[in-house]
């Protein structure tokens, strides 16, 4: 296959090389039978067929042209070329509680190119208040760069990369600090910065969103200036994620960065807090908070804690599965494994041979469900008695994603098997709880 | 007035909904259920920046307003897709097809490969903040009267979310048509006359209804006519839903036009410039109207409302009519005021002293404002901001009205008449919908297509009026109210062809005349009516009475329409009986003459309704037959 040229491979490309077109360039195309069409060259999608070549008309519609080695493409001129005139910024006021953005990756604010549907990320303050100018009114805001990434492409490492540059935040004396995170693994990266900045004295804000800004009705923006007056005003210190609480825009809910997942694939309210509440909600421009067992703004209980340690795995059980996943991860060098067991915690029996080969080695076995809601008790049925008699630990209400990360986090401090597992029973970020409530899944209760 | 003179020029898109079983981009049903809970949610939407660094025109105008948007979502027809919530399926490939054929008909030439936009709407109506859009087909032609109108484009379109409710701070829609199929033929602006347009829209109407596949029904039909006239800008006016008032509205934007390009020329006479107008700044006079009569002012004070006024240098005597009532640049100043800043109206000074305002208190404001002999004022009580928001909109239209006549978006008013609504939105809108892969219009695909083209409608009207012995007239009004459907369903059971026909178009003319909602009956209770007739259980002379029952009792069924109004048919003893007794009762009183009229008129005194006519009169023959072979 020829190397792509915007997207156009094959015989599209050649006869736009020769031609000498350039992406948004005026062009005639003139078929064999004669029809003629005039337009914008346009970038080609890469998974796109071959064969065709894609104009906007002057009425502002794309359109695919089949091409064949008769068709003539000719260039008419150089189409309108975008002169970005910067629309006044509002003026930030440096008498506002001073918060800082931090942007890892997913856009938050954006602009778009009408001309050929580039999208392009606002990274600056200066872009994003112009973009979104309500923060202005709130918080002084700077904006940074830290990484580019998808969420998915996010290794503990870059948590570590993250963590650093929030302590720097914290150190520096801003009043809180906004990340903007791409949602898929936003509370992996939000349960590791909990585990890291534990105690934390300002709030540490992540926010994503679930519809992309470039267009008009995309959550960015309202879960953007609910990030910045969290991260400027909440009366706590904690990492949490401000996301949307339903498909309304006017309420958004923050939960604790250790309780929370992503339950929806593509809905504005895919976070939601699991064996816990949310601990705020921001509506109308007021933050209500909703548990009163936070970390509050300004004490002194902080400690930063870096490092994660990539020796650990999650498995979830299914029926058939087999226990030789153990020994896989045995084989890879893994120093704890997290499993994600059926209802109170259970595996089938047939796994306690290799379980107990693997807490004999040191190797940290512990329990969750994938209930996701409740708590894992192993006591009850005698499956989860033999399961716990070959070592493996049940870990209470944690959610098996917090568990992997928290282990990942201890790991990287604990030596032996027993710190391990005083570390992974003890709670660091409010990750675990003795009490469990009535499940909350009333969409409409906020 | 001679259009041809003054350079008209209109471009008619017919949009029509499409009847496929599912939406565009999602795969609800297009119709709701109705026994569903209604969700209710709200939005905001934001204009995203273009790389311009310009904010489109219409979006401004709606990001100005920055209301609160309110969604009612019925489960049953719509998903997360309308909602916003997920990303829109593969586009819907029956509504492809149904375009694919109309550009057939039309000759106009598909696309290779069909590419969805996003095109901005930010006014709410589109959860998204854009409505989906592509380009099926280009080219072609539709023959008006012989001459050829060029067609430009055929696209298929989302449907909008329907406004239920607009407020200053919030508007409220309904999802349920959102994402219904709408296919939207364009023509080329050449179209001269007013009359040429309706006929233009009929035409392609006619195409559209071809392929059997569109819906029917209000609201289902929109046409936007662009009309111009040599050397103003494009009018847009939107969703016209009758065709009887397309010739209306273009006569009189071609008046409005007309006018307002003959006031650029006498303000550009009088040396009025753009910069002169802009320079004006609004002035508070509410101290002048303390003790007004005015009652709109007066009302406005006790809200808490301030009296602004405004200069117009060099506008005295343009504001009002000048002979044609009908176009006035006050009003449109007066719309502005209200499309921008949501006030109620404004007061200008060419119909002052009136509406209360006394000629000493529009004696003060002329002084206030330092008024000369040429000048004109407009004046508008309000809250502060809407006020001020209001002046300012009159300011930017009157300095424009110096120069040109702008474009504009506006809506069509019932008496043929047109509104400002909004500005026309800019051409750098639209950028690819990039959620949704393009479709190549394969040569497979055109070739089906091509195989099974459906008759023309006058094909069609041929073809029913040979089969069902019906006249052309009838056959055409039964295309036209769009029944063939029901028509046929009709004889299929039974029903006599030329009856069936008569009473979906004359029938329902008539009530519908009479006030009955008779369109809201469905279809299927009309069935089993008339499956109560042909089994005999009532007469068809009872479809009126019971249609009419039906439309104000949505609950009751067909049969208990029939029995409720008392037009169930009798046991046939009973009939039989009662004939035998009248015929005997007549030949008694007069041997000699035939008794059939006499027994037939007392008969339907008491079975009209009930038993049919032709069946009576067949018994009476039957009844008197065997009296007569008894006697022999």
């Amino acid at each position: 296959m020829t190397e792509s040229w915007h997207g156009y491979r094959g015989l599209a490309r050649d006869l736009l090389i020769s031609a000498g077109v350039d992406v948004g360039d005026e062009v005639e195309v003139v078929k064999p039978d004669g029809e003629v069409y005039r337009g914008y060259l346009m970038s080609r999608y890469e998974h796109a067929e071959e064969g065709y070549i894609v104009l906007k008309l002057r009425n502002g519609y794309n359109i695919g042209i089949a091409i064949t080695k008769d068709t003539i493409v000719k260039r008419l001129g150089p189409g309108p070329r975008p002169a970005f005139r910067r629309p006044e910024p509002p003026h930030l006021d440096p008498s506002l509680p001073r918060v800082s953005i931090v942007s890892t990756g997913g856009t938050i604010a954006s602009r778009i190119d009408y001309r050929t549907g580039a999208v392009k990320p606002a990274l600056t303050s200066e872009d994003l208040i112009t973009l979104v100018p309500e923060i202005a009114e709130i918080a002084y805001v700077e904006a940074e760069v830290l990484l580019s990434k998808f969420s998915e492409n996010m290794t503990p490492s870059d948590w570590d990369v993250i963590a650093r540059k929030m302590d720097e935040k914290i150190r520096n004396g801003y009043s809180g600090v906004v990340v903007s995170h791409g949602t898929d693994t936003m509370h992996y990266t939000a349960a590791a910065l909990s585990f890291a900045l534990a105690g934390t004295p300002i709030p540490i804000v992540l926010v994503g969103a679930q519809r992309s800004s470039d267009r008009p009705s995309s959550d960015a923006a309202v879960n953007l200036v609910a990030a910045v007056r969290v991260a400027a005003h909440a009366p706590f210190g904690e990492v949490v994620i401000a996301m949307h609480d339903w498909h309304s825009d006017d309420v958004i809910a923050v939960h604790r960065g250790t309780r929370v997942v992503k339950m929806h694939t593509s809905s504005r309210d895919a976070f939601k807090s699991v064996n816990a509440r949310p601990i705020a909600y921001v509506r109308d421009g007021e933050i209500i908070l909703n548990d009163q067992t936070v970390n509050r703004r300004g004490g002194d209980g902080y400690s930063f804690r870096p490092g994660f340690s990539d020796k650990a795995a999650l498995i979830k059980f299914y029926p058939s599965l087999g226990p030789g996943i153990i020994d896989y991860f045995l084989d890879k060098g893994a120093r704890g494994i997290i499993l994600e067991g059926t209802g109170l915690g259970h595996v089938s029996s047939e796994w306690i041979p290799a379980l107990r080969r693997a807490t004999s080695m040191g190797v940290f076995v512990g329990m969750t469900s994938q209930c996701r809601y409740g708590r894992v008790n192993m006591y009850v049925y005698e499956n989860g008695r033999d399961i716990m008699r070959a070592g493996v630990t049940p870990l209470e209400d944690m959610l098996s994603e917090t568990a992997l990360v928290k282990l990942m986090w201890v790991l990287a401090r604990a030596s032996d098997l027993e710190e391990v597992r005083n570390y992974m029973l003890t709670p660091i970020a409010g990750e675990m709880s003795p009490r469990t409530l009535p499940t909350r899944m009333r969409p409409d209760a906020a | 007035m001679n259009y041809q003179e003054l350079g008209l020029r209109v471009g008619v898109e017919i949009h029509r909904q499409l009847d496929t079983d599912r939406k565009l981009f999602c795969h609800c049903r297009t119709s709701p259920t109705g026994d569903e809970k209604i969700i209710e949610f709200t939005r905001r939407l934001r204009e995203t920046q273009s790389e311009l660094g310009e904010i489109d025109p219409a979006a401004r105008f709606e990001m100005k307003k920055m209301r609160r948007i309110i969604y009612r979502a019925d489960p049953g027809c719509t998903c997360l897709v309308e909602m916003d919530e997920e990303p829109p399926h593969r586009l819907n490939e029956e509504a492809v097809r149904i375009a694919l054929t109309v550009a057939r008909l039309l000759n106009a030439r598909p696309v290779d490969e069909i590419h969805v936009m996003r095109k901005i709407v930010i006014d709410g109506s589109n959860t998204t903040g854009f409505q989906r859009t592509c380009i099926v087909a280009m080219g072609g032609r539709v023959v008006v009267d012989g001459q050829e109108i060029p067609i430009q484009t055929i696209t298929l379109e989302e449907d909008a979310a329907r406004l239920v409710e607009a407020k200053p701070t919030y508007v409220v829609y309904d999802l349920s048509r959102l994402g219904v199929p709408l296919i939207e033929v364009s023509t080329a602006p050449v179209i001269t006359s007013p009359e040429q347009a309706a006929k233009t829209a009929y035409a392609i109407g006619k195409i559209l209804r071809a392929t059997g596949k569109v819906k029917r029904g209000i609201g289902t039909v929109r046409q936007d006519l662009n009309v111009s006239i040599r050397g103003s800008g494009i009018t847009e006016v939107k969703g016209v839903q009758e065709l009887d008032l397309i010739p209306k509205i273009i006569d009189y934007e071609a008046r409005r036009l007309n006018h307002l390009l003959g006031l650029v020329e006498k303000l550009k006479q009088r040396g009025i410039t753009p910069e002169m107008v802009q320079s004006e700044r609004p002035i508070d006079v509410t101290d002048i109207f303390a003790s007004t009569s005015s009652k709109v002012i007066s009302r406005k004070l006790a809200e808490g409302g301030r009296v602004y006024a405004l200069r117009l240098p060099g506008f005295a005597g343009l504001l009002k009519s000048h002979g044609d009532e009908a176009v006035r640049l006050g009003r449109d100043l007066s719309e502005y005021a209200k499309a921008w800043a949501g006030v109620e109206g404004i007061f200008h000074s060419d119909e002052l002293p009136g509406y209360g305002i006394s000629h000493a208190e529009v004696g003060s404001v002329v002084t206030r404002l330092g008024l000369g002999e040429h000048d004109a004022f407009v004046m508008v009580a309000d809250r502060q901001h809407e006020a001020l928001e209001a002046m300012e909109a009159v300011r930017n239209r009157a300095a424009e009205a110096t120069v040109a006549v702008p474009g504009e978006t506006r809506g069509p008013r019932p008496d043929g008449t047109t509104f400002y609504m909004r500005p026309r939105p800019g051409s750098a809108r639209m950028y690819p919908e990039t959620d949704i892969p393009p479709l190549v219009v394969t040569r497979q695909l055109l070739e089906e297509i091509e195989s099974s083209l459906p008759p023309t409608l006058d094909e069609l009207a041929a073809r029913l009026s040979e089969r069902y012995g019906l006249s052309r007239q009838l056959v055409w009004e039964l295309i036209d109210s769009e029944r063939l459907s029901e028509f046929e369903e009709l004889v299929g059971i039974g029903v006599q062809p030329s009856y069936a026909a008569s009473f979906l178009t004359e029938g329902y003319k008539e009530l519908r005349r009479e006030g009955h909602p008779v369109d809201e009956v469905s279809f299927d209770k009309v069935k089993e009516y008339f499956r109560l007739v042909v089994e005999g259980l009532t007469a068809k002379e009872s479809a009126k009475q019971v249609l009419t029952y039906l439309s104000h009792n949505p609950e009751a069924s067909a049969l208990e329409a029939v029995e409720k109004l008392g037009l169930k048919a009798p046991p046939m003893e009973e009939v039989v009986e009662q004939i035998d007794r009248l015929i005997a009762e007549a030949l008694s009183a007069q041997p000699k003459s035939d008794p059939t009229g006499q027994v037939m008129g007392r008969l339907m005194k008491t079975y009209r309704g009930r038993v049919d006519g032709s069946l009576l009169n067949e018994l009476i023959k039957k009844r008197l037959k065997l009296l007569r072979e008894g006697r022999e």
